[in-house]
């Protein structure tokens, strides 16, 4: 049997560049100039098309962020047009997630499941997935079960290929010291398999993370959609309030960025260093 | 008592085993020593049973080896991926006890009872990675020790180690091998610490095909020290007429 290397790096080994390494305050700084261009840009415009960002602010704000802070500053239109949205997203994802997960170690465990899935599944994750919004409106009409439905078959497939590939990636060696260690097999789940696929797992979910999003707008711009931002979107655009569907646009954009922020954070602490995690994440 | 019965195995047309019998008696530390690419590391696992026996038997105690046999341990060479880098030292070595049903608090005891035994009682809660290569493969033994099983197999365990670090761990397993009388089949390539460690050492031809070409009895005395017993004229002989065997040389002549 050849010999191969320690795989465990030693622990003085320089890690990837951290965020750190960029100071806060520049990396803020380039935003600011950033809105800065737009806002002196759209101020000697003077479009009505493109208002200035300030103004857009001040209009998300009083829309939605000026509600009593016994409601966490939310107004009634906050509640009504974020939280369904949001919640569908969730729903989405979840299931999604557990779904992609469950469905991914078990086909990436299993060298035959793998073989005979693994162009299927690249197929299903080939087809863009807004593309595949006409059909759920088919078969489960206009409402949230075709939101959510849309959200998670789109959103399942990266989290389901990468679980599978991770698990399938488990050591060999580790494998058979679960052997010699007679684990059981939900032990051998727990204690190697999944640890094993993380970095994976969470790759996947950082992408359906941002499938979700996009899916929730999209299948909220459709016609029978009543509540949410996608909905807010096309309704102002009706009505050509452009304010409105530049907060909107805001809005999702901060929101995209908290629910990153919110992932990379579970992943942190999930993968934390002392796992092989590093050098996939 | 281990027994094999020409063992024999082949990876599709290359032969790697060819007729390998052996009896190990209870309690004998039992070095196999060979070139490298000569088979031993198949020889363990086909003992462990990771691989299916292809001719001959494999007996632990009268019963046939068919899957993981009971009260078995294997230290491996790569001790960085044999441990799970994502539970601390203590959970490490306190895995195989969950299926002895005992309560959490009971299998960290036990296990911080094992890893004072190997001298890493400070590092129970660190990861293995924050620890060297040497503790690294102390706490492997630990692992395999915590079941205290009756047949412990080690696959060139200190292949990767440097030297100062491999006799210390030499000396750690005669001490455990004193105290526990537990049957051990110790792998390695290295001839010197073949005959420093065994209680008898097994020589294999190269492969492919590979053998038992020698079989000699290491009749020195059970307490052994890195500088004196390495300077005893019976541990010179021995250690040349192993290299002999290794190299493939005629065993008579003049050393």
């Amino acid at each position: 049997m050849t010999r191969t290397q320690d795989s465990a790096p030693p622990a003085s080994a320089p890690g990837p560049p951290r965020a750190g390494a960029v100071p806060f305050l520049l990396r803020w700084s380039v935003l600011l100039v950033a809105v800065a261009c737009w806002e002196l840009a759209a101020r000697a415009q003077g479009s009505v098309y493109f208002p200035p960002p300030l103004r857009i602010a001040r209009h998300a704000r009083d829309l939605w962020f000026s509600g009593p802070p016994g409601r966490l500053f939310l107004t009634p239109a906050a509640v009504g047009t974020i939280l369904p949205s949001l919640g569908r997203m969730a729903a989405g994802f979840a299931l999604a997630a557990v779904t992609g997960i469950t469905l991914g170690i078990a086909v990436g465990r299993s060298r035959r499941a793998y073989a005979l899935c693994n162009p299927v599944l690249q197929f299903a994750r080939a087809v863009p997935p807004p593309a595949l919004v006409p059909v759920f409106v088919v078969v489960f009409d206009f409402g949230t079960p075709m939101q959510v439905a849309s959200i998670v078959f789109s959103a399942v497939w990266p989290v389901l290929i990468n679980s599978a590939e991770g698990a399938r990636a488990t050591d060999p060696l580790r494998l058979q010291v679960a052997a010699v260690l007679r684990l059981t097999a939900p032990e051998r789940l727990w204690f190697l398999i999944l640890p094993s696929a993380l970095p994976r797992i969470f790759a996947g979910l950082r992408l359906s993370l941002s499938l979700c999003l996009i899916l929730m707008v999209f299948s909220e711009l459709l016609p029978g959609s009543d509540n949410g931002i996608g909905f807010t979107l096309t309704d102002a655009q009706t009505r050509s309030d452009l304010l409105t569907v530049w907060s909107a646009l805001l809005l999702l954009g901060a929101l995209g960025y908290l629910l990153n922020t919110g992932l990379l954070a579970v992943e942190k602490r999930l993968v934390g260093p002392g796992s092989s995690a590093r050098r996939t994440a | 008592m281990l027994r094999l019965d020409s063992v024999g195995r082949h990876f599709g047309d290359t032969r790697v085993l060819d007729g390998i019998s052996l009896t190990v008696p209870d309690g004998q530390l039992l070095s196999v020593v060979g070139p490298s690419g000569c088979g031993k590391s198949t020889l363990l696992r086909t003992i462990a049973g990771l691989l299916p026996v292809q001719e001959g038997t494999v007996t632990i105690d009268g019963t046939a080896v068919n899957g993981v046999p009971e009260q078995l341990a294997v230290v491996f060479q790569e001790y960085g991926r044999s441990l799970l880098p994502w539970l601390t030292v203590r959970d490490n070595v306190a895995l195989p006890l969950r299926r002895r049903g005992l309560t959490r608090a009971a299998r960290r005891a036990e296990a911080e009872a094992i890893l004072e035994r190997v001298g890493l009682h400070g590092a129970a809660r660190r990861r293995p990675r924050e620890l060297s290569g040497g503790m690294q493969q102390r706490v492997a033994i630990a692992r395999a020790l915590v079941c205290r099983p009756a047949l412990l197999l080690m696959d060139e365990p200190f292949g990767s180690l440097d030297a100062g670090t491999r006799e210390d761990l030499e000396d750690l397993l005669l001490e455990v091998h004193r105290t526990n009388d537990t049957t051990i089949v110790f792998v390695t390539h290295d001839i010197d610490e073949s005959v420093y460690v065994g209680d008898r050492v097994v020589v294999l031809s190269p492969g492919p095909g590979s053998r038992v070409v020698h079989d000699l009895p290491v009749d020195l005395p059970r307490e052994r020290d890195q500088l004196s017993t390495r300077s005893l004229p019976e541990f010179v002989k021995l250690r040349t007429e192993v290299g002999r065997a290794v190299r493939g040389a005629p065993l008579e002549g003049p050393v």
